[in-house]
Order: C-alpha cells, then sequence, then structure tokens
C-alpha cells in the first residue's frame, strides 16, 4: 500500500504531458430527442454505419414503448424532451474555481470518507488544470494492460479500433427493446467503458473506471461492455465512495457482460450518486440495466454492489446462466435514507443445465425511506439440477421507513431446487441503550449493528473498496437515529 | 477516597407510565463497599437499576442522585458508562452481526478515549482479556460469536461478568445476575464478582435470592417493598429473608 501511495503521488506531481484529451467540439445540440438528433450523435463520434442504424432502431423502437411503472418508487414524471441529448462540453464559468466555493458540507463528506486532498477538486467538479493526473496514471496501467493483452478503453474508443468486436458484441446480452430505458440508452448512449480480455488471460489488476480517460462527463446514457474470452479473468470496480455532483438527474445506464466458456467476471460496484437534500429535492434517478450473461460453460459472473446514493435507484444486476455449470452471484448492500427510494434485487435465469446461483441481498432503511428488493429466479425447462439460493435481510433504523420484498420463483425444471430464506430486523431500543450502557455512542453503536449486518456482502468486494464502502455507510446513515 | 461516598441517592421518586414505581428511596454507597438490594417482585428492584444506567422512559418526579460528586441524572448513558458505572443486565440483548469481541473492545476504548488513554488494538486486547475470559470459563471461540445471539442463560450471565471486568467499572448495578444459573455457573459469576472487589470499587448487587450472597458476602443488605427501603441490615437479614420470606418486613413497615 504504501510503495503504492507514493508511486501515486509522483505521478500526480509530474508534469501535465498530453494534454487534455476530450476534443469536443463546442456545438449545442438543442434539448430534445428526434431521428436528427441520433444520427447528429453518432456522427459527433464518428461511428461506422451499422452503430448508427443501430441507434435509429433503437430510438424507433422507444417511440413504441412506455415507461414503466411497476417499480415501488414515485417521481415526477421525466420530460424527455427537455433532456440535451449531447453532452456539451462542461461550462467551465459555472463550475466552482476553487475548493472555497464548494459546498462545506460536500467537502466536510469527503473529510469523513478520507479522500485524498488532490482528489477532492476533481470529484467537486472544480474547473482547473488537472489537478489530479489521471491521464498519467491511466497510461502506466494501460502499458501493463497492453502486454496482457488486455482492451480497457473508452467505448467511443472501442467503436474505432475494435468494431468487429463491438458489432459482434453490444447489445447481445441487453437488447434495446429489452425496456424503455435500455431502448433510451441504445439510441443516445454517449460513452462508457469497454474491456475485453483474452483467452487464458487473467487480468493483471483490477480495472476500475476511476483509472478511464475520458471518465469526466460521460454523460447521463453511459454503455459498458465487457467480455471475458474463454477461461479469462476480470475484475472490474465501478464507481466511487465520495458523492458525485452532477448536473443529470436522470442517468440510465447499460452495463453488458459476456463470460465465454470457464471464463469468470467480478463486477463490483459503489455507488454514491447525490441522493438530493434532507426533502429528496435534486437527487438524482438511477434506472440502469445490468445484465451478464454466462455464455459458456463453467463461466461465472457475479454482481457486488454497494449502493447508497441517489434519490431513486431501480436496477436489477441479472445473470443469463447459458452454459452449463454456469454460476450467478449477486451480492447486495442497498442503503436508504431521508426520502431515498430504493427498488433493486436481481434476475437470475438458468438456461443451462447444473447452473447455480446465490442472490444475497441486504436492504437498510432509515429516515422516510422505502427499500425494496424485487427478485426473480427462472428456471427454464433445459435446466435440470439447477440450484438457487436466496437470502433476503432487511434492517430498519427507526418507525418512519419501509422495507419490501418481491422475490419471484418461476420454476419449469422438477430437479432444480430453489431456496428462499428473508429477515427483516430492526434495531431496537434495547440494542442501542445496551450498546450505550458499555459507554459507545449512538451513532457507532447504529455503525457496528450496520457493519455487521452486510459483512456477507463486504467481504466480496476488494479489500480496499470494502474499507471505503464500511466507511461510506457510515456516513449515509449519520443522524439516522435520533 | 475509601470513606468517600460514591453514589448518593437522595429521596427518588420515578414514575413509569403514570404509575409510580420509586417513592422516596433514599441509598448511600461508599468507595469499597457490597450493597445487596433485595425485595419482592415489582417492587421496583430493576427500576433502580435502568434508572441508575440513565433509560429513557423513566420519569424522575423528585429526589436527586449524585455520582462521584456530580449530578449522574444530567448525563447521557454513554458518559455514565464511561465515568465507570456499568449495568450487568437482567436480560443481556443480543445483537446478531456483531461480534462479541469486537463489542467489548469497542466499549472498552470508548471509555479509553473517555479518559485520554490511547485505544488498545486487538493484540493487546487478547492479551489483556486471557485471564479474564479464563476467570469466567469462557472459551475463544465464544468470543467470535455474535453478542448474546444463542448464548445460553448461563453465558450470557458470564459474558456480562466478562464486560464487567475488563471495563473495570468503579460502581457495578449487577440486576439479578444470579437468576436462572447452575450452581457451577453460581460460584464463576461470583468469583468474577469477588475479583473486582476492592478499596476504590462498590457494587449494588439486585436479587431475589440469598444464595448468591452466601459466594458474595455483602457489607450492607436492604429490602426495598413499594419503592423504597423499608429494612437495611447485613448478611444476616438476607439469611432471615431467605428462611421467612418478606411478610415480615412488610408487616413491621406497616406498624412502624
Amino acid at each position: 500500500m504504501k510503495t503504492k501511495d507514493k508511486e501515486f503521488s509522483d505521478l500526480v506531481k509530474q508534469k501535465y504531458q498530453h494534454g487534455f484529451v476530450t476534443d469536443i467540439e463546442q456545438e449545442l445540440v438543442p434539448p430534445g430527442l428526434d431521428e436528427d438528433v441520433v444520427k447528429l450523435i453518432s456522427k459527433k463520434k464518428n461511428e461506422p454505419e451499422f452503430l448508427t442504424n443501430w441507434r435509429l432502431k433503437s430510438y424507433r423502437h422507444w417511440l413504441t414503448m412506455k415507461e414503466p411503472t411497476w417499480a415501488h418508487v414515485r417521481y415526477t414524471p421525466i420530460d424527455y424532451q427537455s433532456i440535451s441529448y449531447f453532452a456539451a462540453p462542461k461550462n467551465l464559468d459555472d463550475a466552482p474555481k476553487s475548493l472555497d466555493e464548494v459546498d462545506p458540507k460536500l467537502l466536510e463528506t469527503y473529510d469523513k470518507l478520507g479522500i485524498p486532498l488532490h482528489e477532492r477538486a476533481k470529484l467537486a467538479g472544480v474547473a482547473v488544470d488537472a489537478v489530479f493526473d489521471s491521464v498519467s496514471v491511466a497510461t502506466t496501467f494501460k502499458k501493463k494492460l497492453s502486454e496482457a493483452g488486455v482492451i480497457f478503453c473508452s467505448f467511443s474508443e472501442a467503436v474505432q479500433n475494435h468494431p468487429e468486436l463491438i458489432e459482434k458484441y453490444l447489445g447481445s446480452v441487453v437488447p434495446p427493446r429489452d425496456n424503455f430505458f435500455s431502448a433510451l440508452n441504445s439510441a443516445v448512449f454517449s460513452d462508457g467503458s469497454f474491456v475485453y480480455v483474452p483467452k487464458g488471460v487473467r487480468c493483471p489488476m483490477e480495472l476500475s473506471t476511476y483509472f478511464r480517460i475520458n471518465a469526466a462527463n460521460t454523460g447521463q446514457f453511459e454503455r459498458t461492455l465487457i467480455i471475458a474470452d474463454e477461461a479469462s479473468h476480470v475484475s472490474y470496480l465501478e464507481g466511487c465512495t465520495a458523492p458525485m455532483r452532477d448536473e443529470n438527474q436522470l442517468h440510465a445506464a447499460v452495463v453488458e457482460l459476456v463470460a465465454l466458456e470457464d471464463a469468470e467476471i467480478k463486477y463490483s460496484t459503489v455507488q454514491n450518486w447525490y441522493p438530493g437534500d434532507e426533502n429528496g429535492i435534486g437527487g438524482i434517478y438511477n434506472f440502469v440495466t445490468k445484465r451478464g450473461d454466462c455464455r459458456g460453460a463453467n463461466s461465472k459472473i457475479s454482481w457486488t454492489q454497494v449502493e447508497t446514493g441517489s434519490a431513486i435507484t431501480w436496477k436489477y444486476p441479472s445473470c443469463v446462466l447459458r452454459g452449463e455449470n454456469s454460476i450467478g452471484e449477486f451480492y447486495s448492500v442497498a442503503v436508504a435514507n431521508n426520502f431515498q427510494q430504493a427498488d433493486t434485487g436481481t434476475k437470475m435465469t438458468h438456461i443451462g443445465a447444473n447452473t447455480r446461483s446465490t442472490i444475497i441481498s441486504k436492504g437498510i432503511s432509515a429516515g422516510k425511506a422505502e427499500n425494496s428488493y424485487r427478485g426473480l429466479v427462472r428456471v427454464m425447462p433445459t435446466a435440470r439440477g439447477a440450484r438457487n439460493y436466496t437470502q433476503c435481510d432487511s434492517l430498519l433504523i427507526g418507525d418512519q421507513c419501509g422495507a419490501h420484498t418481491f422475490p419471484a420463483v418461476e420454476s419449469r425444471n422438477r430437479s432444480a431446487k430453489i431456496e428462499h430464506e428473508a429477515t427483516t430486523s430492526k434495531i431496537s431500543e434495547d440494542q442501542l441503550f445496551y450498546c450505550r450502557q458499555r459507554g459507545i455512542s449512538e451513532e457507532d453503536t447504529v455503525n457496528m449493528i450496520v457493519n455487521g449486518f452486510c459483512r456477507e456482502v463486504f467481504k466480496e468486494l476488494p479489500m480496499e473498496f470494502a474499507v471505503e464502502a464500511q466507511a461510506l455507510l457510515n456516513v449515509s446513515l449519520e443522524g439516522a437515529v435520533g | 477516597m475509601a470513606t468517600e461516598k460514591l453514589l448518593q441517592i437522595e429521596d427518588l421518586h420515578v414514575r413509569v407510565d403514570d404509575r409510580m414505581i420509586l417513592n422516596g428511596l433514599t441509598l448511600n454507597v461508599k468507595a469499597g463497599e457490597l450493597h445487596a438490594i433485595m425485595g419482592p417482585n415489582g417492587s421496583g428492584k430493576s427500576t433502580l437499576a435502568q434508572v441508575l444506567a440513565g433509560r429513557d422512559n423513566y420519569e424522575i418526579t423528585d429526589g436527586s442522585v449524585q455520582y462521584q460528586g456530580i449530578n449522574l441524572l444530567d448525563l447521557e448513558p454513554e458518559e455514565r458508562a464511561r465515568k465507570g458505572l456499568f449495568l450487568g443486565f437482567q436480560y443481556p440483548v443480543e445483537i446478531p452481526g456483531v461480534n462479541n469481541a469486537y463489542l467489548l473492545k469497542a466499549a472498552l476504548n470508548a471509555q479509553r478515549s473517555a479518559n485520554g488513554d490511547s485505544e488498545i488494538d486487538a493484540f493487546e486486547f487478547m492479551k489483556l482479556i486471557k485471564d479474564k475470559i479464563e476467570l469466567m470459563q469462557i472459551s475463544t471461540e465464544f468470543l467470535n460469536r455474535s453478542v448474546n445471539e444463542g448464548f445460553s442463560g448461563g453465558e450470557k450471565k458470564r459474558n456480562e461478568i466478562l464486560q464487567m471486568l475488563v471495563l473495570k467499572p468503579q460502581l457495578s448495578v449487577l440486576d439479578e445476575t444470579d437468576s436462572g444459573l447452575d450452581v457451577d455457573a453460581l460460584k464463576v459469576v461470583a468469583t468474577g464478582i469477588n475479583s473486582l472487589r476492592d478499596p476504590q470499587r462498590a457494587t449494588i448487587l439486585i436479587t431475589h435470592y440469598e444464595r448468591l450472597l452466601e459466594l458474595v458476602v455483602p457489607d450492607h443488605v436492604h429490602v426495598l417493598h413499594e419503592g423504597r427501603i423499608i429494612k437495611s441490615g447485613d448478611q444476616r437479614l438476607a439469611r432471615t429473608l431467605d428462611e421467612q420470606g418478606y411478610d415480615w418486613v412488610k408487616s413491621e413497615a406497616k406498624t412502624l
């Protein structure tokens, strides 16, 4: 860790060498969406024809769809014609000039999370010269990755440099028609990440969006595609524990994972979008479609997520277990405080024989928040010997919040074994008093109980991420009691 | 120090949900002393323990409590704990997911920080509790379980005493720590309590039964009835109560 820090700070101190890579023309596309806007986005990004057509088809299909209303969330209707679909370059005049101009509350949070000083300005959206030289850091990592043959780049770069992979895999896991938001995303997606791990390669490091070039301002319609070729292995970290400032209220990302034979993908998310103020005003709507396809035999996909942010979270990282003996896992901690609403869970679709899935979901509700788990375990007739284990626990803090579980099981194979366990518990007055009588403050008691509650999920996260996630949870639940 | 009054309860009146539970309780405890409080069910014994520890929902309508020369009733429960007031719970609560050793270490460190001492790490902590868990006949495996979860009645009570030994309180209030214990467990608990008796510390033992008082010999025995102390004495009083019950004390109190 020490040497890593050193390496880091050395890199940060280096002179800026590469100039800004983001070179988007200063043309403003007026808000609204029609075929011309879709074509314009594609043209601006210099995309091959197949992609332009794919976007247009998605758009046309989106027009025929209705926004879903089945989730256990409430929000004012989104006016899709008032959104600007082409990310204009960030207006530097509006951004804070230095940390002095940043909301002190945000800075206080960074402090509690132990975010290094040089990263804070970037996170707070301060418009200064590269405070944190992510470009050179990323370059160092990229060299190591390319030696291993791993492709890790922005989605736009992948479109230019590896169109054959994009054409082959894009939309193969989450088709544009899948749902309202995936159709919208397919039409107008801005950028995102692309990963390809070749046959037999074990990716030499955890891949993190944090080190991605062009990470800033990829906007509200992000697209991620990760392909693990036969017998390869990759661990991908998404997100950041620090609260992110963002002017875009609606986020509708699509993440697609493809694991071929004997391959393994581990996808970890720690998400902390702005949840809105104590009254729930101004928070982000996070409507994400995430799905992994265990396409080959003996492949494995694990989703681990710690969700503390957003005004509304609506996401169900899922696995399609197509290959024989393939494994799908879902580990989730979702925290909702104040007026937050979270409707999250997973779908496990068993197609191949002897496929196995595990679902561990931990929902924490505090304040006036509503937290829902929604899960579907579907066993197809072909999936003989399929097994699923689901454990769904809810923890309530206070008496004005809600926890809901909507588990569904559809089994069409008699040899399938499906187990479901669910608990709901509450941090009781007795527990609080007991710990306070031992000299531990109310806040520390809540943290202790919450961290104990989440341990099973935290242990699935990469070590450093787990430590951050724990700190994040503590901050998220501050003032939840009393 | 030894003769100083550690705890002074004066004319304490406490109400719970429109019902008066304590009706003018007065009790003085000096450092070095062990007081046993006995009394029939519903006499207010547990209320006294809860009020001393700072539990909500107990309304103090009259009287005062001084602890270490300050007004105890002004302090939050955790502040009282950090000042060395320990309550051994009658029904220790289960806290799933929280490691027993972790809670104990957090409690010790909360106390140490309050006293301006540095926090101790896991290694030092294990060293510190080694002989204490032996004394309480607790296995290390037991430390790694969730707090009180799935513990037997005896294990819960031994765990309370272990916490007491680690925190070394100046005033321990043990609420029916002996209830539900078999003879062997009772001996272990008694050994624990006795090991912490010294001129600096005091103990209030709340109990139904005399049998613990044969193993932990009290300096004073008080009988609590209808929210006040109606008789005080020494160990002989406890024995008499054991033989004859409470009725004679009650009628004696009435005729006064």
